[in-house]
């Protein structure tokens, strides 16, 4: 069992109700030796940030199907930096086309998953993050 | 550090969050942090919630601290979910109840995981406790799943406990926990929407009266109160356990709860019975973190072959218990 222990906010963002691809990765984290700070559904990006912030998160995992990635994630990534938490990985999971891949990577999210994603390649990307960080 | 308490005394929620994460994770960082902010504690009412999973002690938190904004109290949480023994990790859900709470200054939440070491939930939580403390939260309310040790534990880091049920958890005197009276200074009954919340109250109350008539006994001489609390909490002083009904997803009787949660911090400063907890916990706090020490010393100073030596040594009997120990503290003392 590892000794550190990093914790991670994996929240839902916007207003779609599926949130059993993302308790899945939940699940996934905790089972990786992860504390995993799940906020449930239907987040702002207001109250994703500010509970980043409380909980002192060494990630942030995003889940989005709604399509509206760009301008949650675009907001979400502007309270970082308003902030100073910079420094934490964002990574996200979703249906997003290549070019706004591209895009969300310029913004500063580090890390993006789509739903066929393998679940050990999102654990291990997160591990990888989180140990470079400690 | 200097700086980040001075931040988190100003109500910096990021200083605040480093300074948590700091004595979370090691006693040495607490053994830092603990003796530059401990003469600022001390001021806030500390609020155990803890009830069996399910039983609404989030959505409760949710409501109280609510409550507790309209009578501005500026309010923290601390929500302790079990750690997976096995893999170490947690899903810590608590928030999902809660977001009622977020954009609100006076308001501070933070999640914490058992991390299963023995005591290790306790020293850590009463940890984060002072520094939320120390940066003047009124209120801390401390959710914890109500199981054996833990629950008996974080009852002795707060000053008012109080124990949820909800119907239909098994109503009977017999099924309703045997130590529930030790840790309770009141006593909800949450879901009071659902059928059978009379007689989960009716329960309770037989339990409360059986549980005088058996202080009485125990004691042996006859009182001629109505009620005894046996929880310590209130030195020799009589503290009725009161019953009160909830509907957390409706926040009815919320109001109610919270008027007697503050009638008992009131009777606890009338009474000694303040003064009281805290030289309980303090005791309760220097002998943890003494044994904590010895346990600390007795394994830099033996090494992990001779320990297994003496644990062979004294499985198959060529010593025993109390020699090996009277051996180790020799070599502990040189
Ligand atoms: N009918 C009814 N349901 C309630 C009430 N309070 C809470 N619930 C529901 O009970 C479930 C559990 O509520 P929580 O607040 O998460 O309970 P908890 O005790 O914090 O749960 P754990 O932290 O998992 O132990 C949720 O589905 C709530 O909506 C209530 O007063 N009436
Ligand atoms: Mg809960």
């Amino acid at each position: 069992m590892e000794d550190f222990k990093p914790r991670i906010l994996v929240a839902k963002p916007g207003l779609d109700g599926h949130d059993r691809g993302v308790k899945v990765v939940a699940r996934a984290l905790r089972d990786a030796g992860m504390e995993v700070i799940y906020t449930g559904l239907r987040q702002t990006p207001e109250m994703i940030v500010e509970a980043a912030l409380q909980e002192d998160v060494d990630a942030i995992g995003l889940s989005i199907l709604s399509g509206a990635h760009m301008p949650l994630v675009t907001r979400i990534m502007a309270l970082i930096v308003e902030n100073e938490m910079e420094d934490v990985p964002v990574f996200l999971g979703g249906i997003i086309p290549d070019d706004d891949v591209t895009a969300l990577n310029e913004m500063g999210v580090s890390g993006v998953f789509g739903p066929g994603a393998n679940m050990n390649s999102i654990v291990d990307f997160v591990w990888e993050k989180v140990r470079a960080r400690a | 550090m200097q700086d980040l308490i001075e931040q988190a005394r100003n109500g910096r929620p990021r200083a605040i969050a480093r300074l948590i994460t700091k004595v979370e994770n090691s006693r040495s960082g607490a053994a830092k942090i603990v003796p530059a902010l401990y003469k600022f504690t001390g001021q806030a009412h500390i609020v155990g919630i803890t009830g069996a999973p399910g039983s609404g002690k989030s959505s409760l938190v949710n409501e109280l601290a609510k409550a507790l904004r309209r009578r501005d109290h500026k309010v923290a949480i601390v929500a302790v979910d079990p750690s997976s023994p096995f893999t170490g990790g947690a899903l810590l859900g608590d928030r999902v109840r809660m977001r009622d709470l977020s954009g609100d200054k006076g308001i501070f939440i933070r999640s914490l995981a058992s991390r299963g070491s023995l005591g290790g939930l306790s020293q850590a939580t009463a940890a984060v406790i002072k520094v939320l403390d120390a940066a003047k939260f009124d209120t801390i309310l401390v959710e914890t799943v109500g199981a054996g040790q833990a629950e008996v534990d974080i009852a002795g880091a707060a000053h008012t406990t109080l124990v949820i049920e909800a119907p239909g958890m098994g109503d009977d005197v017999q099924s309703i926990k045997a130590g529930i009276l030790e840790i309770a200074d009141i006593l909800v009954v949450n879901k009071a929407d659902r059928p059978g919340a009379a007689r989960t109250v009716r329960s309770l109350q037989t339990m409360l009266q059986l549980g005088q008539t058996m202080m009485v006994n125990h004691h042996g001489r006859s009182m001629q109160t109505a009620s005894i609390a046996p929880n310590g909490s209130n030195d020799a002083d009589n503290w009725e356990i009161p019953v009160q009904e909830t509907v957390a997803i409706e926040g009815a009787g919320i109001e109610d709860l919270l008027d007697v949660i503050l009638v008992h911090k009131d009777h606890l400063r009338a009474t000694n019975g303040w003064l009281t907890q805290e030289k309980l916990r303090s005791r309760r706090e220097i002998e943890a973190l003494l044994q904590a020490r010895f346990m600390e010393r007795f394994q830099t100073a033996v090494s992990q072959d001779d320990r297994d030596q003496l644990i062979t040594s004294v499985a198959n009997r060529t010593t025993d218990p109390y020699t090996a120990v009277a051996e180790i503290f020799n070599q502990i003392k040189t």
